[in-house]
């Protein structure tokens, strides 16, 4: 298969880790509720980044 | 609770993200796809980290994802069962005894197999009904979706099941089974990615495991159980009465871990069609292994945000959540993970939890359909409507049956939203069909006296068994009808899952008693026709020269059911 997976899981995670970190960003930590305080976004989309930066650099090897 | 969950600019983008990438996945495969093995079985060609995954996430509907948080909340820990006793062990048989036989015959599906081994008949018989049962499974699970979001995002119920059809359609058409697989895995990692965050935080919130064992005791005596019944697995598994899913420990082992699992992990084409697409031997029979260990895992990501929800829901007020409760007062424990996500998520991982959900349901509709037109096409098409065609018309006749089969699912979900009721009768018939198959399997592959006649009329057996069992028996404080009893009331059990385990374990009984006294009281196979197909007749396996223990099926297999082994201790 001319397709490694890993490359299109790598991009997705990447994208999404971005989105999320923007967003998170721009929209601050939630000011009420169970998560109040914690900029859940940003912190969860920079986890994805980096899966997703892994995912590449497995991709890549 | 209509409309209950509100997105964002942010959540839409990230499912717009995920329906650009999967139809991506699909136009970029279209160009690898050139015959029908390519289209059916992806050449053969897929690594076993991948198909490992797809493995295991073709079982991950989203129905069951619903599911399985809502049996936590229910009844707690012993529903990791499902995944540990009624998954493991099924797994690494199948990788180490019964592949050798479905990839080594060269069989391309299930009902092919059974051709090989036994004869027509048997494999028509499968086939068949797989192929129904296959297509109404993914009306029903379209029609769960359809209800979900309309209830959560306030989507119109044709509008979601439509367009999530034809996104399903195009990826299929387009890549085959390689595409269904891709996108499985890519579901694999959304719903780690969805769910971790949520475990996470409703863990934060409820003190930790400590504070969730101690939250769970409350929920256990509130319901007139020891206190640890919805903490422990084992423990309380003694008797029917003391445990909050009303089984006891045969039941549950021979029921769930036996019958049930092993004739749903090693007989059903959806699943059995990952390990065959696999590149190799080697491949094919790590497949099944690789998947033991999220499979293990993962009641830590599904079933316990129902735990948590229970445990919180118990507290009141100070807990925050409230599971709503269905019309006739009960508590919609379907309802679980949505609630968890609108209260635990802000926009953003909001979205992200929802697409999971929504990539679940579309997998689980691909790997249907992706099931659907294999068994079409190679075990209904070309046998009994037209044989002796060209490889190219049967890739065409592949993809008809992709559109067929969706179209044919569509249809199936409507009939179910017109008559409700018809759903828990279908259901109950796949059931009946299901129960017996690992019988036939397990005396089909180790003892070559096997013959098609008592294959085929122990499988008849064993349906028959299945429903007259159900039809004899009730559970307790249920109503005669649909949860059994039509022939007459003989024996009650303490809980409708009790009665399931025990349909599946008589039906299996019928089945294996059936096929071996037909099969001895008929003609013997030819022996010459039966090498690859059975344990006596078949070569064994050595491993390939350098290759490392950890690529071998037995160490890999003891591995996981060690593993397993120790989870099992641990939440004793």
């Amino acid at each position: 298969m001319n397709l490694d997976i890993r490359l299109p899981i790598a991009l997705l995670f990447s994208l999404i880790g971005t989105l999320l970190i923007a967003y998170g960003g721009w929209a601050g930590a939630p000011a009420s509720g169970p998560a109040a305080g914690f900029n859940v976004d940003a912190w969860w989309g920079t986890c994805l980044l980096a899966f997703g930066l892994f995912m590449w650099w497995l991709a890549r090897r | 609770m209509n409309g209950s969950l509100h997105l964002g600019a942010i959540d839409w983008s990230i499912m717009a993200a995920y329906f650009a990438f999967v139809l991506g996945v699909g136009f970029v495969l279209r160009r690898s796809v050139k015959t029908a093995e390519d289209f059916f079985l992806s050449g053969r060609s897929i690594p076993a980290w991948v198909a490992g995954l797809a493995f295991m996430s073709a079982n991950l509907g989203a129905q069951e994802v619903i599911g399985m948080a809502a049996s936590g909340a229910k009844y707690g820990m012993i529903t990791s069962q499902f995944y540990w006793i009624g998954a493991i062990p099924a797994m690494v048989f199948l990788a180490i005894f019964m592949m050798p036989f479905y990839y080594g015959s060269r069989a391309r599906s299930v009902p092919e197999y059974l051709r090989l081994r036994f004869d027509e008949k048997t494999r028509g018989f499968n086939a068949i009904s797989f192929a129904i049962m296959t297509v109404v499974s993914s009306g029903i699970s379209m029609y769960a979706m359809g209800l979900l979001l309309n209830l959560l995002l306030g989507w119109n119920f044709n509008v979601s099941m439509w367009s999530c059809a034809v996104i399903v359609l195009a990826y299929i058409f387009l890549g085959g089974l390689t595409s269904a697989i891709y996108n499985e895995v890519l579901q694999f990692f959304l719903i780690v990615a969805g769910f971790l965050p949520l475990v996470l935080l409703g863990l934060h919130d409820i003190g930790g495991w400590e504070g969730l064992r101690h939250g769970l005791v409350t929920v256990a005596t509130a319901q007139g159980y020891a206190p640890g019944a919805f903490s422990e697995s084992w423990r309380f598994l003694g008797s029917a009465r003391s445990n909050p899913m009303g089984v006891e420990w045969f039941g549950m082992v021979m029921g769930l871990g036996f019958v049930l699992s092993f004739g749903y992990w090693c007989t059903d084409f959806l699943i059995v069609q990952r390990a065959m697409a696999a590149e190799s031997m080697s491949a094919a029979r790590r497949t099944p292994l690789i998947a033991t260990l999220p499979k293990m895992l993962f009641p830590f990501l599904v079933i316990l945000p129902g735990m948590i929800a229970i445990a919180l829901a118990q507290r009141g007020v100070s807990g925050g959540l409230v599971i709503p409760a269905k019309p006739d007062g009960t508590l919609n424990f379907d309802l679980v993970i949505p609630v968890m996500l609108g209260h635990y998520f802000p926009n953003g991982l909001l979205g992200l939890g929802l697409t999971a959900l929504i990539a679940s349901f579309m997998s689980g509709m691909a790997g249907n359909v992706t099931a659907f037109n294999t068994v079409w096409t190679n075990d209904i098409y070309q046998p009994y409507l037209r044989s002796g065609a060209s490889d190219a018309h049967y890739l065409w006749m592949g993809r008809i049956a992709t559109v067929a089969g969706v179209v044919l699912s569509l249809l199936s979900a409507y009939l179910v939203a017109e008559f409700n009721n018809i759903m828990d009768v279908l259901q109950l018939v796949f059931a009946f069909i299901n129960a017996p198959l690992f019988a036939t399997f397990l005396l089909g592959m180790f003892w070559r006296r096997t013959n098609g006649h008592g294959a085929f009329v122990g499988l008849i057996a064993g349906t028959v068994a299945a429903a007259a069992h159900h039809g004899l028996t009730l559970p307790a404080h249920a109503v005669v009808g649909i949860k059994g009893g039509w022939i007459g009331v003989r024996h009650l059990y303490a809980s409708e899952m009790a009665q399931n385990f025990w349909t599946a374990i008589f039906a299996w009984l019928a089945c294996f008693l059936v096929t071996l006294f037909v099969s001895l009281a008929t003609a013997a196979p030819v022996r010459v026709e039966l090498a690859g197909l059975v344990y006596s007749a078949t070569r064994r396996i050595t491993p390939a020269v350098g290759e490392p223990w950890y690529f071998q099926p037995v160490p890999l297999g003891l591995l996981a059911l060690a593993a397993v082994g120790v989870l099992n201790v641990c939440y004793w």
